[in-house]
């Protein structure tokens, strides 16, 4: 769309531009602040320049918890994403089972975070949950106490029933949008299911499967309800993502400058790989060779 | 009927071979449909037992709990329900929750509804900064400002107050909101505002009479996200309250004491912060398939 050049549109942005700013600019800027210095008390600081970010570039517990968020991450996107397509190509288009497919499938979306590591926690307890009693029935010694594989693939389980949905409802509505005069041209050609998919519904579903990558990776950069809930990072540190380290270290150990520079340097990142995304996406809706497809 | 086919043995054979064609084809149709069903529901089944289990163990009493695992309660008991509702400090953490939920959904859709209009119909200066920057708060870790947070909201007197926990979550939510919105709004065409203005609407009025009935799908998804986002969100709510205010996802902590984790209550908690997902889910069920892809197909 040819847009109007107006700069009278800021005042239409403005309401949103201050609240937005009041909650985001002031304590950056805070953040910021405490990550050059020294706060023994609020009467007495030192200035540091860029020491906590060299020690926390440095520190090897941290530096763990980086390589674990990014193979979390990428695991959970290795399974969501197809297993989203899957679903969303096998839920059906119309009449009441489409309405409480829809409604099921978006439950696990709307649970409260925490509630939904208790949910977990409940479910996976080796006396009273279903699942951790049904796999020692089935002569598995399954304890994610004890083990970290048993709990690696709990959180990763549990990821997948939480945030599959998104992928599968995004691509659903993708799908939705493809004029039934494309199957009956791909009908006509004899297209096998493959075919069809290949190159019918999957270009359709790049713009919302591009969208649905980026919140999921945000979202699972952030993760720290549902792991602290189930595991509390146990055992050992097998299970501490990010998130929790930064929180154990600003209010558990109240160590502001280091938990400052940290929290730039975590920042920084996601905002590094979002930025790839955003230019992906931007980049895809002027690309003209991509015009015909959307 | 049959008097009139042509009877050659050519002929013949064509129609068997046809109607030979036709019936596997059927066939191998109905064994297609009833492995998608079967998929279907192994996945409906793989999302509902966890949640099936939390109902199971709400409506059981601890001994029955920790005694032994039993598929469904044998002595059906509302005790742990009758607790949450009895009991204000519990009750209270979900009118405080809705209440900053709503306050929230009501402050971002406000200020995102003239944003995104900017943004999806007007150049100015900076607009492309502006956008990313707005996404990169979608972005921000909240546990980065966890403590900025605790300090802004209490020295500007806001702190265990529902508005401060509403404000907290702008912070993600308008971004989000506007950039819904401004996917939908974009696919409206440009001709309608031209139309309207044409007829002498001045822009307030076409805005709320002709242009906001005309994206409201959009509206009813946005709305959803917001209540979603606010809704789960648990470590900023924490943070920034205390008593008065505090949500009901904190107050479930309180379960595990000293002498063991209550299951029962925790798990009848649990099953009440599921209720009003479930509300608003069946309100925008029929937006979701078209909405869900957020304008952007």
């Amino acid at each position: 769309m040819n847009k109007v050049r107006n700069n009278h549109a800021w005042w239409l942005i403005l309401p949103m531009l201050l609240l937005v700013a009041f909650s985001a600019i002031i304590p950056l800027m805070t953040v910021v602040n405490y990550s050059v210095q020294d706060v023994f008390d609020p009467y007495t600081r030192f200035f540091t320049g860029t020491e906590w970010f060299q020690v926390m570039l440095n520190d090897p517990a941290l530096q763990a918890a980086l390589l674990r968020q990014f193979a979390f991450s990428l695991t959970i996107l290795a399974i969501e994403v197809p297993l989203g397509i899957g679903i969303a190509l096998i839920m059906p288009k119309q009449g009441w089972q489409a309405s409480a497919v829809l409604i099921l499938v978006t439950l696990p979306l709307l649970i409260p975070w925490n509630v939904v590591g208790s949910i977990w926690q409940i479910f996976t307890r080796g006396d009273i949950g279903l699942m951790g009693w049904g796999l020692r029935e089935l002569g598995y010694g399954y304890n994610i106490t004890r083990s970290p594989a048993d709990a690696w693939a709990t959180i990763v389980l549990m990821d997948v029933w939480h945030w599959t949905p998104l992928i599968a409802l995004l691509c659903y509505s993708g799908l939705r949008a493809i004029p039934e005069a494309y199957y009956q041209a791909a009908r006509i050609d004899r297209a096998s299911k493959w075919a069809v998919f290949r190159f019918i519904q999957l270009p359709k579903l790049t713009n919302v499967l591009v969208i649905g990558i980026l919140l999921r990776f945000m979202h699972s950069f952030m993760i720290y309800a549902e792991p602290f809930v189930l595991t509390g990072g146990g055992p050992g540190s097998s299970t501490t993502f990010l998130s929790q380290s930064l929180t154990t270290m600003a209010i558990g150990q109240q160590d502001l400058g280091p938990s400052a520079a940290f929290s730039l340097i975590y920042f920084l990142i996601i905002l590094l790989v979002s930025w790839v995304f955003y230019t992906a996406i931007m980049h895809r809706q002027k690309d003209p060779t991509t015009q015909g497809e959307r | 009927m049959s008097d009139s086919l042509p009877t050659t043995p050519q002929a013949v054979r064509q129609r068997v071979a046809v109607q030979d064609y036709r019936r596997r084809r059927k066939a191998r149709a109905a064994s297609i449909t009833w492995r998608r069903r079967g998929l279907m529901t192994a996945y409906i089944v793989f999302v509902l037992l966890p949640i099936y289990w939390l109902l199971n163990m709400s409506f059981q009493s601890n001994t029955e709990i920790l005694g032994g695992l039993t598929l469904w309660p044998q002595d059906f008991t509302l005790e742990h329900y009758t607790k949450i509702f009895t009991d204000s400090t519990w009750y209270m953490g979900y009118v405080n929750s809705m209440t900053y939920v709503l306050m929230n959904m009501a402050i971002s859709i406000v200020v995102a509804l003239p944003a995104a209009y900017a943004f999806s119909r007007f150049q100015f200066i900076g607009d492309k900064h502006l956008f990313f920057w707005l996404l990169t708060n979608l972005m921000a870790p909240p546990a980065v400002f966890l403590l900025p947070y605790f300090q802004l909201y209490y020295t500007v007197g806001l702190f265990d107050t529902h508005v401060a926990v509403a404000l907290a979550h702008c912070l993600f939510n308008i971004p989000l909101a506007v950039w819904i919105l401004e996917g939908f709004m974009s696919s409206v065409p440009k001709e309608v505002d031209e139309m309207a203005y044409i007829d002498g609407y001045s822009f307030p009025k076409f805005f709320v009479k002709i242009f906001l009935p005309m994206i409201r799908s959009g509206i009813g998804v946005t709305l959803f996200f917001l209540f979603m986002f606010s809704w789960v969100e648990l470590l900023l709510a924490r943070t920034l309250t205390s008593t008065n205010a505090q949500p009901i996802a904190s107050i479930m902590t309180r379960t595990s004491t000293a002498s063991g984790i209550d299951w029962g209550t925790l798990a009848a908690a649990g099953v009440l912060t599921i209720l009003p997902g479930i509300v608003v889910v069946y309100f925008v069920r029929n937006h979701i398939a078209k909405g869900f892809a957020l304008g952007r197909t």
